[in-house]
This record gives C-alpha cells, structure tokens and sequence, in this order.
C-alpha cells in the first residue's frame, strides 16, 4: 500500500485519537479505520497551555475528545504544535480527576484538621459562605480574598473580578499572573501609558536582528521559535543573540550567545544606550517628536516584610516615581555603564556586547527584542523592562514591521484575562485602575452598583495574600486554576503557614488533586478547557474562542459557574453597609447574583442553541444552568469598557465575530484587526499626519527613563555559595499538574533535575545522577545532579525546573519582588549543593 | 564494532552452543542441555537487546561474559538484567532494552569496574567512548519532528546533546514561515544509550538504537568525499594548479561572472 506524507499525517491525527479512546486495533487496522473517520466531529478551538496560542482543531466522538490536530490554517502555528500540544487531548483524562468537591470534616462536620470527604456543591457552598461571612463580619471585606489565573477564560477573569471588587467590594483578587507579567504590565504602563505589545508575531519574518534577553523561546514558545529559526534561516543577514544567565537551547541558534552575571542585564542595556548616544546614532526627529526623558526614583528596596532588613535598609522602598530629566542629564547618567565597566559588571566579552550594541544601532537593521521570565521575575523587572524599551525608542525601532520590543507571555490568556479584564488587585477591566476614581465611577455605571462601591485601594497582591494569610489578616480565600503551593516563592515560611493557619478557610477549585488543592479545606471539582465555552488572549492581542466541546466529568463545574453560582449565596445586606445599600435602595435584599449577573444588564442575552457553520450543535453548561447566554452577557459588558470607557485602545469585536475567527488582534476597529499600534496607517487611532501617536500618554509621547544598575536581592556567599535560577523545560506545563498525567510526557522528562557545571560537581565530590540536597536560608530539596544534556550552567550558578511536584523548588527560592510590579524574582537566590 | 564474526554461521552457531553449555549451564545434567538448546535458538542478538558499554563484538563478548551478574548488581539504574530462559538472548548474559530503560551514562561506569572478566572491557574509562549501539531516526513518516512540529524530545535527553544529536534546520515550504528540525545522528559521538528511544513519545517508537553493525552504512573503499578530504588536509590536495581568467565581455553596465562566483569551497 502506498501511502503519501499527507496521508501519513491524517493517520497521526487517527492513531492518537484511537490511543486516547482507549482502543486496543492494532495498528494498520488504526489507520485503515480512522484515517478518513468522519463521525469525528471537528471544531476550532486554542491550545491550552503557552502564550503563544496555536490555533488547535479538536475532535469529538461520542462525548469525549479523541484527537486534536494543529489547525492548518491558523495564522500563528499552520498546523503545527509543539509536543504539549501534540498530546492535547490526554490532558482532561487523568486517572485522578476531580469529580465531586471534597470538604476536610471528622465526624460528619468540616474540621480543619480533618480528612477530604466527598460533600454536595450545596454542602460546601454552604460551609464556605459561611465562612467567608464571618470573615466579612469580622474584619471586613479585606478579609476575604481569590487567588485566580492567566489561565483563565476571559469570561471567568471578569466574572471572578466583578464578583470580588463589585459584590464583596475586596480589591484582594489578584492572578498568577502576578508572578509572570506583572513586570511588563508595569513597564509597559510607565513607558507608555497601556498596556501590552505594540507588535504582533509578523515581527518574526521581518526582523533583521533578534535578541533574547532572558527568553529561552526555544523551549517556552516552541511554535514561535520555530518561525524565528526559519527567519534566521532564510533572510540574508538575519543574526539571532541570546542572553541568559545560563546556556540554553536558545543558544543552538545564536550568532552572539552570551551567558552574563545575575542582574546585570541593568547594566547591559544601560551600555547599549550609552553605545547609541556616545556614536550619536539616536533617531534625533523620532526622539524630538514622540519622546521625553525621566529618570526613577533608586534605592527601593526589594518587595520584602518592612521588617526585613533589606527593606529597612532602603531609602526610598516602593517608590516608583520618575521624573523629568533632559536629554543631556539623560545622556550623563548612561554614561557610567561603559564598554569595560560593563563586560567586567557582566562577564561578557566586550567584543561581544559591542556587536549587540551595534546591531541596535544600525539605522539599517530592523530589530526584535523579546523577553520573558528572565526580565519579569526580576527585582528590577520594570526597570529592565523599560531599559530595552529605552534603546528601541532612541532608535525610532518601534511600532513598525521587524522593529518591536516584544514582551512575550507566558500563560495562554495572561494578556486576554489576567491583564485586558482587570484581575489584578489594582486594575479594572480596559486598562483601568482602582485607585482612579474616574475608572472606578465608569466601572461603577457599567455594573450599575451604587458610587463608592469599588474601594479606592488596590488589594493584596499574590505575595502579600501568602503573608496576610499567614498574619490571619485574610481568612477566607479562594484558589482558582492555578497551583500556587507549588509555586509561591519561600512556600515553608510564607505559603504553607496562611494555608493551614487555623484562622483561615482555604477553598481550591481544580479538575486535579494538586499540591495546593491537597492544602486546602475544601476542594471544588472543575470542568476544564474543551468542557466549557471559553476564550483566550495571546501575546499578540490575538483573542480566540472555542465552543464547549464535550461535558465535564462527574459534577465538575466551570471557575465561572463556581462564581456566580456562589454570588446566589450572600444579600447585599451581607456584605454591604446600609449607608451603601441607601445610594440605591432597590438593590436591597437581593442577592449578589441578582445585582452582578441576574440584572437585566449582563443577562440580556437569553439561551440559544450553540451551533457551528455545519449546523453541529454545542453544549453550554453554565448558560443551561443560569437561564441566560452568559459568556456572551459577560463578553458583551466587557466591551463597553473598551468601546465607552475612559481609556482608548482596547476595542474588540462583537461576540459572534469571534466564533467565526480564528482570532483577531485587537483593536478591532471597522471589521479591520491592529498589527501595529501608535503607527499611522497601521493604527486607526493615530490620525493621518501624526506618524507616530503614543495615545497611551496624554501627551502621545513615550517615556525613556533612566534606570541604574541595583544588585539582587540575595546573592552568593561563603555559606551558600551558588546562585539559583528556576524555570520550565518544554515537556511540560507550569507546575505538570496536566502534563505529568500524559504518560508519554512523563516518560520524556519525569522528574526534575538540578542541572550543574560539571567543575562545580567535581568540587563537591559529586557525580552526575548523584542524590543530592539543595539548600538556600529557606528550605532543602532533594534533586539529582545532572552535568551533561539541555541546560549548561556557567561555574556558580544552578538551574532547576519547577514542574515536579515531588521536588517542590520553590521550598528554596526568595520571595523578594520587583518593588513596583510586585512579581516574584525566581532566578536569583543564593544556594548550595551538598550530598544527600 | 560490533560486527559478526565472518566465519560460516554453523560454525559459529556451534562454537556458541559450545560456549554456552560450558558457561550458561556451568554445572551437569538434563537442565544444563535444555539451557543449552534454548541458547542454541539464539543464533543472533535480537535487534533490540543492547549490551553493556565495554561489551566488545558479540561472539568475543559471550566467549568471554562468565555470566556472574555483577555488571547487573552494580548498575544503579533498573537498566542491565540478565537473560532468562526463553528469551533470544543468550541465557545469563547481561543487556538491555532501550525503551525499556536506557543505559544513564554514569562517569564512573560502576558495571564494567564489576566485570572480573574483561568481558565489559576495562579500558573503557570514559562513558562518553562507550560503544553499545547506534541511534537511528527509523521512521521519517512519523517523527514529529520531520512533520514540522517541535517535539525534538530525543535530541533534548541527549546525554551527549548537539554532538550525538543535532537538530538540521530545514525550512518548511508547506506553511512557508516555520523551521524544521530534523534529529540528526552523529555515529561519532552516539554511545547508544537509548535515552532518545526510551523518551520518544510516539506510541511506538521513530528513533531507535540497534547494534552498530545493524545500525551503519559503509561508504565504499573506492570513493573518497572530496570536500572531507581538502579539509582534512587543510588545503587541495593538488597543488601548483591554475585558473585561467575567462574572457568577459568589456564595459557593460553589469558584470554577469560576479554573480557566478565559482571558487568553490
């Protein structure tokens, strides 16, 4: 039988569709039977895991997903996926899933002390709004708190965040996000007044220059990576330099690969503006039209307890303003960070930071910026953030096609939820902001609740939840899609303690019994990915929906039927003042789910049968159970904050545009997506004559500010003696609460490793695979030793991942943040490495 | 390289026989012959079956492995077991299935310091020279990776990363903006490990470690790669040769021979 590639790839699709199913055919009778199978039924959808947002085709079969394909015609990926997408359609079928909640009793009554016993979602509801009830009596709204997700949908972002900022009126919601992009939030909002990338992916086939500054994409964005690789590949000239703290796949490609000392990425990107100012090779027209000069307040401090000595220690903690400077006071203060100065600060051969610099300079060259992890989870994250967004601006290398500082996500929707809907303590959906009492008195009329609802202060954020938990200042708290036990920094002193703090009523919603659902007190089961109607946002603004492809297992329930469900438990009388309640008097003795979601407002839309082009019709959990269409009263209401709110920019399509896209990048504005924002002709909000507009800022210009080098928070010392960097590895996802359950995925990396320079093993007598224990001031873990394979630590510093529940890394990491973004340093702390 | 012996197959066949009836069964009586006719049925190592590092050719490897198991006890991975009566290997004698658990490469290569023999030879002191077997990409139908997506999860468990295995970089003309990369095997540098084999996340495996002598081509003796061998000797390996200049047309706005290059490498 002759058979062609093409075929061969339907039968992939047919092969692994029979495996998930469970079927025994061997294999020819597989790909006889189910190559042309076509009582799958196939519908579009996102993949579930990174920022990069692969368009996926999923396919059902009698209730269950049995195949997923790369969708050939998604722009972003043409069909293809990286090896977690590829096995997409095990990751809702684990052994272990979640099916009914599960509340910590003895003898019949909740203890916390006590054993997980299976509870109706009545049973627990009850017990837990109880609780968060007494919490509001007690102490008040600030009492209570959620813990949410960049893996959110949309929809469940916003109704969480209305929820908890509208109807508990506490700003103590925050995401994982947190300790993802919070820096480039920051950054962003500093330079240019919004939020997210200018650019979008058709950056990757038009630069003549990439740099990674602490993005190992080869690995964390796997699909974009390899659009990268074919520029490289194919565009004459195209050079590729990478800079990380250690070598990593990223470095395979490298025309320029530079490993540097921790934190003094502040000092490279210092020199290379230095470099283009001392060969007076700024853009002078683009500076003197659409950019000032400020410098930042130094000395902050490291996001520390105030206790802290480091806080103490700091003469300005916090304090993130900046001020007006000139071009030449600008020029001097770069000055410092010399060609030597630099590569002795860095360990960088100077020859090598003088070609990276040159790149950026050279009017010719268009270049791509892009960075992750490495800047975000960073004590200085804004800062650094900032200083590359400072050489793109001296150089005019922005907004257009190839010339783009790209702030790469992580999470499939930290842009889509975590950032564009508003779940951070201190934001509102489009941009907005608590402590603006403008946004707040617009949120206030969108969600029809009286003035003075939404309080002005921004609520914890994820670090500080972990503290006041542990303080017992927060005491009734919900975790929803994500797995922060296994991830909040200093997890022994400042997570476990909140958690278990008998004060305190933990609830975790999750499809799988994670480290951190294993912490709580009670256990919501949650329908996942494909089981609900669901949207993400990307890295490139790119908004995607899926329909409900299938029904969850058992009684598992959607993040957002879990909110609202609860919001029927507490009368506004519960949770508001009377004095609030007056304001508007016809709200008294209803139900926060009259108020937020039953209003006449979100709920305009009424049921209607889901249904695809074909006429496939669909599933919707949530809409059957609440009566209304409510992703889309949900979606609908999220638009006028962008179409009539305060803030520009922001604008989307209507809901059902969406179900016939395959993404679009907003701003959406007359039927036509934005590639490029704050450029004339690209940008429908930059009128014609302008060139350039930075609408973000009142005065449309973008901000450089200046900002030195500050060292870490914790470096090595005699005692602990190697720096410590944490990270992913492309098996798999975040904290492999999903990827560890795929049996292939396990196999292909099964447990985390520490991986060491193998002169610093040889010092410690230690050998490769050895048991070993690694200890910082906080906490040990037992790992073992790898010298060799993917990830090539310079003498002085180890890596190890974070997605291995049985060696939970961030026992040992410092749970010191950027002071202004509030995000977590994850590669910077110091260790060392013994036998076990 | 484990090459078999040249030597007509029932000659060999017998001398294996020989051989395993004196180790395998070592004591006396009827066991000791049944042992024997099984050992006998294993007239070639399965492709599969790996040996350990140092094990030299096959037929010198059995004539000289007494069977002890120390190489097994020592290794403290659950990589080496010894073959049971039924299988296709040689009854007693130590190997292992890559898929099955690979070979880890440990520096100080505990089981061939167990080996009284030399069976597991000694100088064998660098696990990076160990020579158990030869990857191969065996089927380019289904390797993720050649179908352009980004698994590359062999090349990533790679011990011996970016020598042993490489990632090629192709561009793909089907959706005109994404890499390939194509898992290639350097002969050179494999230790057949088995890493790739054991992690590959297909349902049955695309790459595969198969005893070298199953595993390699040979390039014949009467051709050499001319571009190997300049650079090898650093420059051509003819010398005082010359390039006459070729006659161009004079005073035309362009000049056609510049785009032609034709030097070579």
């Amino acid at each position: 039988m002759s058979i062609s590639r093409r075929d061969f790839i339907k039968t992939q699709a047919a092969i692994a569709a029979a495996t998930a199913a469970g079927t025994t055919l061997s294999g020819a009778k597989i790909a006889e039977a189910q190559a042309h199978d076509d009582t799958i039924r196939w519908d579009k959808g996102a993949c579930r895991f990174c920022g990069t947002g692969c368009g996926v085709l999923v396919g059902t079969k009698q209730g269950r997903i049995v195949a997923t394909q790369g969708d050939p015609d998604a722009p972003v990926n043409k069909g293809l996926n990286c090896i977690k997408g590829y096995f997409l359609s095990k990751i809702m079928y684990g052994k272990d899933r979640l099916t009914k909640p599960l509340l910590r009793k003895t003898k019949g009554v909740y203890d916390k002390e006590g054993q997980f016993e299976e509870v109706s979602w009545d049973e627990a509801f009850d017990v837990m709004a109880d609780k968060w009830k007494e919490a509001i009596k007690k102490k008040g709204p600030t009492s209570v708190g959620m813990f949410g997700s960049g893996q959110w949908t949309i929809w469940e972002g916003y109704a969480a965040s209305k929820f908890m900022k509208g109807g508990m009126r506490s700003n103590n919601i925050d995401p994982n996000a947190r300790h993802c992009m919070a820096s480039a939030v920051g950054a962003f909002m500093r330079a240019f007044g919004i939020d997210e990338p200018m650019g979008c992916y058709d950056d990757l086939e038009h630069a003549d220059v990439f740099v990674l500054w602490g993005a190992n994409m080869a690995e964390m964005h796997p699909i974009l990576w390899s659009r990268l690789t074919d520029t490289r590949l194919t565009r004459e000239g195209c050079e590729v330099h990478v800079m990380s703290t250690f070598e990593h796949r990223s470095f395979e490609l490298a025309d320029n690969g530079m490993v540097f000392t921790p934190q003094t990425d502040l000092a490279i990107a210092n020199y290379i503006a230095n470099y283009i100012i001392q060969n007076k090779a700024y853009n002078q027209d683009f500076i003197d039209k659409h950019v000032n000069f400020n410098a930042t307040t130094t000395d902050i401090g490291y996001g520390l307890r105030p206790e802290h000595p480091l806080q103490k220690a700091a003469k300005n903690p916090d304090k993130g303003k900046f001020d007006k400077v000139t071009f030449d006071e600008y020029a001097a203060m770069v000055a410092e960070y010399t060609l030597e100065k630099t590569s002795e600060m860095s360990g960088v051969p100077a020859e090598q930071l003088e070609r990276l610099a040159k790149a950026y300079a050279d009017p010719n060259k268009k270049v791509t910026s892009f960075w992750t992890m490495g800047f975000n989870q960073h004590t200085r994250g804004v800062w650094v953030n900032g200083l590359v967004y400072n050489i793109h601006l001296l150089m005019g290398k922005i907004s257009e096609p190839g010339n783009s500082p790209f702030s790469l996500t992580g999470q499939p929707s930290a842009c889509g939820t975590a950032r564009e809907v508003g779940t951070f303590a201190h934001r509102l959906p489009a941009d907005l902001v608590v402590m603006n009492e403008k946004h707040r008195d617009f949120a206030e009329k969108v969600w029809e609740l009286p003035k003075g609802t939404i309080p002005e202060k921004p609520g914890y954020h994820a670090v500080l939840q972990n503290r006041m938990l542990k303080d017992g200042k927060l005491n009734a708290y919900w975790v929803q899609c994500n797995n922060n036990m296994q991830a909040a920094a200093n997890m022994n002193e400042e997570t476990y303690p909140g958690y278990r703090n008998p004060e305190n009523f933990i609830t975790v919603s999750d499809p799988y019994p994670t480290v951190t659902a294993m912490a709580a007190d009670l256990i919501l089961p949650t329908a996942m990915w494909m089981e609900k109607e669901g949207a993400y946002g990307n890295a490139e603004r790119r908004t995607q929906f899926w329909r409900q492809q299938v029904d969850a297992p058992g009684e598992a329930k959607s993040d957002m039927w879990q909110v609202i469900e609860f919001s029927k438990r507490f009368k506004v009388e519960e949770v508001w003042p009377a004095d609030l309640i007056a304001l508007k008097p016809e709200l008294s003795g209803k139900t926060l789910y009259e108020v937020l979601f039953r209003n006449g407002h979100t709920d305009k839309f009424p049921l209607q049968e889901i249904t695809d082009n074909a006429g496939n019709v669909y599933n919707n959990s949530e809409s059957k159970d609440f009566g209304f269409y409510v992703q889309k009263g949900i979606f609908e209401e999220y638009r006028e904050f962008q179409w009539n709110g305060p803030k520009k920019g922001h604008e989307m399509a209507p809901f059902e545009a969406y179900h016939n896209a395959r993404g679009l990048r907003w701003p959406v504005l007359d039927g036509q997506e934005t590639l490029w924002r704050f450029r004339e002709g690209y940008d429908k909000h930059v009128k014609s004559g302008e060139g350039i507009n930075f609408y973000g800022k009142p005065d449309g210009r973008a901000a450089i500010i200046f900002a030195p080098f500050e060292p870490a928070a914790e470096s090595p010392d005699k005692e602990f003696d190697l720096w410590l960097s944490t990270g992913r590895v492309l098996e798999h996802w975040h904290s492999g609460s999903m990827t560890r359950r795929v049996p292939e995925l396990y196999r292909a990396y099964p447990d985390a490793k520490i991986y060491m320079h193998p002169e610093d093993a040889k010092e410690r007598k230690l050998k490769r695979g050895q048991e070993v224990k690694i200890q910082t001031r906080r906490g040990e873990v037992t790992s073992r030793v790898e010298t060799r394979g993917r990830n090539k630590p310079p003498r002085g510093l180890v890596f190890m991942p974070w997605f291995d529940a049985g060696q939970l890394v961030n026992k040992l990491t410092l749970d010191a943040t950027d002071p202004l973004s509030k995000e977590t340093d994850y590669k910077k702390c110091a260790c060392r490495v013994v036998r076990a | 390289m484990g090459e078999p012996s040249t030597s007509p197959a029932s000659a060999q066949s017998r001398r294996r026989f020989l051989a395993n009836m004196a180790r395998a069964a070592g004591g006396v009586g009827a066991l000791s012959l049944v042992v024997g006719l099984f050992a006998r049925q294993a007239q070639s190592l399965p492709a599969q079956a790996l040996r350990p590092p140092g094990a030299g050719p096959e037929a010198d490897f059995l004539a000289s492995c007494i069977r002890c198991g120390l190489c097994v006890r020592d290794c403290p991975y659950p990589t080496l077991s010894l073959a049971d009566i039924g299988q296709d290997v040689p009854v007693g004698t130590p190997y292992f299935v890559a898929r099955r658990a690979p070979c880890e490469m440990c520096d100080d290569i505990p089981c061939v310091k167990a080996c009284p023999t030399g069976a597991l030879d000694p100088n064998l002191t660098k696990i990076d020279d160990a020579d158990m077997g030869l990857a191969v990409l065996v089927d380019e139908e289904t390797c993720l990776n050649l179908l352009g997506l980004r698994c590359d999860v062999c090349y990533r468990v790679c011990p011996v990363i970016d020598e042993a295995i490489t990632l090629e970089r192709h561009h793909n003309e089907r959706t005109g903006k994404h890499a390939m990369f194509i898992p290639t095997v350097h002969s050179d540098k494999c230790t057949g490990c088995g890493k790739c084999e054991r992690s590959c996340v297909l349902e049955t495996a695309a790459i595969r470690v198969f005893p070298r002598h199953l595993a390699k081509g040979r390039i014949g003796e009467h051709y050499r790669l001319g571009w190997v061998e300049k650079e090898n000797n650093g420059q051509s390996l003819i010398q005082g040769i010359v390039d006459l200049p070729d006659r161009m047309p004079q005073n035309l706005p362009f000049n056609p021979g510049a785009t032609l290059g034709g030097k070579g490498k």
